[in-house]
């Protein structure tokens, strides 16, 4: 850190010097100009006109070298920032990442990192060159003559403040034109995803007219927001052009009374526009500032966060969990700011059978998953598996204990093998016969490539069904202990669905299975069924006895599988 | 067709853009003329300034005793004044132009959404909705910035390097000869610059998106990466596609940073070599030392703009492929057009005929073979079939999304390339899995069924797919938002608002896509009473997943690898003991 920073710090230094030549050539100018061609002396003409070649030349070297120089340090550690931003963030909890959601924590990474890129690169060159313009630019004019110096000192703070007032109002416009923007997206994006139903109600005009409305709203607050920022400019340099008549006036004023020499109204001048110039870049440079301030500070909220799922050690042992593989004791639950998502929980699942969850929508079913893998912690109750409490395991660990297939879970843009392996040590036969139990293989060799073949962005390619079970292969293959299975296998038939069930008993006989559905014949041979409603278990059992007992579930059955009976 | 493989195809078509560019500007051409004129005004007030300040100040060089003061107050008020004005016409063009980029930006927008309503389906399947609507917000925007910044700024770079260059010569021929020197060079250089940095700019925008993408599908599947600890493995690929973007970015940068150094080199060698020369030309007499002053002030104003050049390029060159991008959109191929002599049928009766269709979305694998079926006017058709058998084709065909390589659908009779493509599509009303509402109030979305509904109508569909009881329990009933993905209310209800919306459309043939009982009972229960009621007096076709479909359909259809293997009634089928015994037995294993 220490080492950036000073090479942060040389850098500056070699732009100040830059900026400095920079100002000194027209100086030298003025002098050729003034004083040396007066003595025409054809020699020091030539001595002069070498020196600001010279100049030029030294100028151009060091303005070069600074800003080669802050792109470089901009790119280490912009690469750096990035790339540990994008470590904590893949590590961050379930808790964290519903708090902050996920499309900001991937504009943090790319927009905000963006921004601060951006920043750090102008800081280093704007931000020291448009200091040396104003502060020099006062200086001197200060040290020429006090009098017109006062124009400079009540203009110039009057300038900035009208600017940074205007950017400010500017700043909420532009959020406002950011808004209508999302209307106009939002209005296309709704009628990308439902062209077949605006082309099959012919609706294609009063959507037209609909987005028409959205974009005419638009244009309206890009006019306000543009008409507004327009002014800044025009004010710097109309004040600028009302310092510079004071300055003749008041200067005419004080030769008539001889206390100036009329040259310095000349050399005031430029002065004065030197710090206008000045002013601009620092109101840009503000600007830019206050963006990359609020990416920061985005960014610094990620990195901040601490995960709240941490190792205890010491547990106390409860002879409850030894029950069974995975035990849940009286375990209760509720997402930051909701209503419980499930209350009073228990079960056991020994090694080797399977468990069936049901229940409609909303009713607790994958949040028993959450918490099984600990991606959240219970409010209360425990869960233990292989006889420990699953907070006493490293998260890796733990995990390492399941095959799981997500509800609408993530086909990677990458090969079919590499997703079905997902990074694990795992043996080509071994991946070819889980896909076999799970029923893909004989769509993956129906491709060139096999299980080479490229999957498209969010496995866009494949039909629900063909991603149902190329997902059902990564959960088999790797026979971890436990396998569970969200709502996977509802866009599959009937048969293909019960013979993945089939294989996965015969060939995963010592595993626990776990089965989320919401399609009865998913669950229905199940050795225990809990049947979910509201977050409570209100049935549970073997299929044929909830038929019995429970109404609701029975209630299902006959919805689903329609009046056939046998 | 892929529209990212479309842009790669097309080679790149500078001198067409521009064209393309300046017809879309073509509205506004009177105005742009007028902003020129304004420029000119702008310009020529601007140099006034400056001459009315050198009278002034060379009233005052007449030292104390000598000055005239009225003089010197006349000379300033016309510098306020002209200073003034000028700065009035600026601030004029700048609106006008604000006005002007961001009605274009406006018509391009309107443009590319009304191009959204004539592609075919298939665009849509192929291509990320991203892509297209970057094309929207990002593109468009670049363009409307371009030309709110760089026309007027084109214009007055124009007028101020010949107003200066004019007044150069006037003062020095000389002098402006050794001006004109580096005015090559610093164009060449420019050129030559350019040619260097602009691949290397377009790379660093590609890794940047590639990297973008990248991060955008690893955060999405977070959950599955932690759940099988692929974390590591994932860094690891972000830490070289994040080397690859910051690489591509110093790579371009650390070039692009020496422009503005260079060009003031150039500036400022030209200076010296004004002072220089113009000290010698003193020397011999040939020039006064007001002159140089005011020479070297020229100059500067001179070379200013052209400094500026670099930077405008810049500008135009990424608004130009921006341009590109959004016509290359504009230019895809659309959706066949009805052919010649086509035929508008009002509501149809609902007999539908598919023969001998075959069709494939891409070359290599055929999808359907030679399918034959017919559905008679009321009657219900069911398809059953294994996953990916090919029954959604169908209805993409049906509807007409899509056509059939080989083979022949028939609306009541009629060859269907023989009817009006929308009036087709209005024969049919479609329930599918996928349900889609819009943002916007409960009534506007089932008002959406059919054009001019009244609000009894509306209401009436409401009773009929039973939700009207559900609607009104809502706090503000049939006025309630929905939010864009129907977030707020459950799926089964989405699925009760789509069916008040096919009853409202009132078309004869019905496309039902059976959820797979994705919905808690009773709602369930409620969809399945609404669908039963739908079909009746319609047509049907059903992908079936419930065996109470199945059984009351009139026909069902077996599909197996796109082909039609069996047909017939339920109990026909079941009596055969074949491929639809098998697919109803499974459901009971």
């Amino acid at each position: 850190m220490k080492k950036t920073w000073l090479f942060i710090l040389i850098t500056m230094v070699i732009k100040f010097i830059g900026t400095f030549l920079e100002l000194l050539i027209p100086y030298v100018l003025e002098y050729i100009i003034d004083s040396v061609a007066p003595q025409k002396s054809l020699k020091m003409v030539l001595i002069w006109g070498g020196v600001m070649v010279i100049l030029a030349v030294l100028c151009r070297f060091f303005n070069k070298t600074a800003n080669q120089r802050a792109v470089k340090s901009a790119r280490d550690n912009i690469y750096r920032l990035r790339q540990d931003l994008f470590e904590k963030t893949i590590y961050l909890s379930s808790e964290t990442i519903d708090h902050i959601t996920l499309p900001s924590l991937i504009s943090r990474l790319t927009s905000d990192s963006y921004n601060v890129l951006s920043f750090m690169q102008s800081s280093q060159t704007l931000g020291v060159r448009a200091p040396i313009l104003l502060i020099g630019g006062f200086i001197v004019s200060f040290s020429m003559d006090k009098g017109l110096a006062l124009i400079l000192a009540v203009m110039a703070p009057l300038i900035i403040a009208i600017v940074i007032f205007i950017s400010r109002k500017g700043i909420p416009l532009y959020s406002a034109v950011q808004k209508k923007l999302d209307d106009v997206v939002r209005i296309m994006r709704e009628n990308i995803s439902g062209i077949r139903v605006v082309k099959a109600l012919g609706k294609e005009n009063t959507e037209s007219a609909r987005f028409e409305n959205a974009d005419k709203e638009m244009e309206k607050s890009e006019i306000k927001a543009g008409f507004t920022m327009a002014l800044p400019m025009t004010i710097v340099k109309l004040f600028m052009n009302i310092g510079l008549v004071l300055v003749v006036s008041i200067g005419a004023y004080r030769v008539s009374k001889r206390t100036m020499k009329p040259g310095v109204i000349l050399a005031f001048l430029s002065y004065f526009q030197m710090i206008m110039m000045g002013v601009l870049t620092l109101n840009r440079f503000f600007l830019m500032m206050s963006k990359a301030n609020a990416s920061a500070e985005r960014i610094k909220d990620t990195m901040d966060s601490v995960s709240t799922l941490v190792k205890v050690e010491n547990i106390e042992e409860d002879e409850i969990s030894k029950k069974g593989y995975v035990v849940f004791d009286d375990v209760s639950f509720s997402y930051e700011g909701t209503t419980r998502a499930i209350s009073n929980i228990s079960f056991v699942l020994e090694r080797g059978k399977t468990l069936g969850i049901i229940g409609g929508t909303g009713s607790g079913k994958s949040t028993i998953i959450n918490l099984m893998m600990r991606f959240y912690d219970p409010d209360k109750g425990r869960i233990y598996i292989d006889g420990k409490d699953i907070r006493s395991y490293d998260l890796p660990e733990l995990r390492k204990h399941f095959g799981v297939v997500f509800q609408n879970d993530f086909i990677f843009h990458d090969t079919i093998s590499s997703n079905i392996k997902i990074g694990r040590d795992i043996s080509d036969e071994e991946m070819k016969k889980a896909a076999e139990n799970a029923m893909a293989s004989s769509f993956i060799e129906k491709y060139e490539d096999g299980y080479q073949h490229q999957a498209a962005i969010h496995g866009s390619a494949f039909s629900g069904g063909q991603k149902q079970r190329l997902l059902i292969s990564r959960a088999l293959s790797g026979s971890s202990p436990i396998i569970v299975l969200d709502d996977s296998s509802s866009a599959l038939d009937y048969h293909t669905d019960s013979m993945v069930r089939k294989n996965i008993l015969s060939y995963h006989k010592d595993s626990s299975l776990v089965i989320v559905a919401e399609r009865v014949s998913a669950v229905m041979n199940s050795d225990e069924i809990l049947f979910l409603h509201d977050g409570e278990i209100i049935g549970r059992g073997k299929h044929d006895y909830l038929m019995e007992t429970c109404p609701g579930y029975r209630e299902i059955y006959e919805t689903q599988m329609g009046e056939a009976k046998e | 067709m892929k529209l990212s493989k479309m842009i790669q195809k097309r080679p790149k078509d500078t001198k067409g853009t521009l064209k393309r560019l300046w017809r879309t500007l073509s509205p506004f051409w009177n105005i742009i003329i007028a902003v020129g004129l304004l420029s000119l005004l702008s310009c020529v007030l601007s140099l006034l300034g400056p001459y009315f300040c050198g009278e002034a100040i060379n009233e005052v060089e007449k030292g104390a005793g000598a000055i005239d003061f009225s003089l010197v107050w006349k000379w300033a008020l016309l510098m306020l004044f002209s200073y003034i004005l000028s700065e009035a016409v600026y601030l004029s063009i700048n609106l006008i132009m604000v006005k002007i980029s961001k009605k274009t930006a406006y018509m391009l927008r309107k443009e590319c959404f009304d191009k959204l309503h004539r592609l075919p389906v298939s665009v849509f399947d192929d291509n990320s909705a991203g892509d297209i609507l970057s094309r929207v917000s990002y593109d468009v925007d670049v363009v409307a910035t371009s030309i709110q910044a760089d026309i007027s700024q084109i214009i007055t770079t124009v007028i101020t390097v010949l107003g200066s260059f004019f007044m150069m010569l006037k003062i020095s021929l000389p002098l402006s000869v050794v001006t004109m020197v580096t005015l090559p060079i610093t164009v060449f250089y420019t050129i030559h610059i350019k040619g260097i940095t602009r691949p290397l700019y377009s790379k660093r925008s590609e890794k940047y998106g590639e990297m973008n993408g990248f991060v955008e599908e690893m955060f999405s599947g977070e959950k599955t990466i932690q759940a099988y600890g692929y974390e590591e493995n994932v860094s690891r690929q972000f830490a070289s596609i994040n080397k690859e973007a910051s690489d591509a970015y110093f790579n371009a940068d650390v070039r692009g940073v020496t422009i503005g150094p260079t060009m003031g080199m150039m500036n400022n060698l030209s200076l010296a070599l004004n002072g220089t020369l113009g000290s010698i030309l003193y020397m011999f007499s040939y020039a006064t030392l007001g002159q140089l002053s005011s020479f070297i002030l020229y100059s500067r104003k001179f070379a200013g703009p052209i400094n500026e050049l670099a930077n405008i390029m810049n500008e135009l060159f990424s608004a130009l492929s921006a341009a590109e991008r959004i016509f290359s959109f504009l230019d895809m191929e659309e959706e066949r057009k009805d052919k010649e002599g086509a035929i508008e049928i009002e509501k149809g009766e609902g007999n539908i005929g598919v023969r001998d269709v075959s069709f494939s979305y891409s070359p290599e694998k055929e999808i359907l073979h030679n399918v034959s079926f017919s559905a008679e006017k009321g009657k219900t058709l069911a398809i059953v079939g294994e996953t990916g058998a090919g029954k959604t084709t169908i209805i993409n065909l049906l509807m007409r999304f899509y056509y059939p390589d080989k083979g022949k659908i028939f609306i009541d009779g009629i060859d269907s390339t023989d009817i009006k493509v929308h009036s087709q599509r209005r024969q049919f009303a479609m329930v599918l899995q996928d349900t889609w509402l819009f943002r916007g109030t409960v009534y506007d979305n089932i008002a959406y069924g059919r054009e001019g509904a009244t609000r009894e109508e509306v209401v009436e569909a409401a009773k009929k797919a039973g939700i009207h009881y559900f609607i009104s329990t809502l706090d503000k009933g049939y006025d309630t938002e929905i939010s864009e993905d129907g977030g707020n209310i459950s799926k089964g209800q989405k699925q009760l608002l789509t069916i008040a919306r096919a009853f409202l459309s009132n078309s004869p043939v019905l496309i039902l896509d059976e959820a797979t009982s994705n919905v808690d009972t009773s709602t369930e229960k409620r969809v399945q009473e609404a669908m039963t009621a739908l079909m009746k007096g319609r047509t049907a076709i059903v992908i079936a997943h419930r065996l109470s479909t199945i059984e009351n359909a009139d026909e069902i259809i077996v599909m197996s690898n796109g082909s039609v293997v069996e047909k017939g009634t339920h109990s026909s089928l079941l009596e055969k003991k074949g491929a639809y015994y098998k697919l109803y037995r499974s459901q009971f294993s």
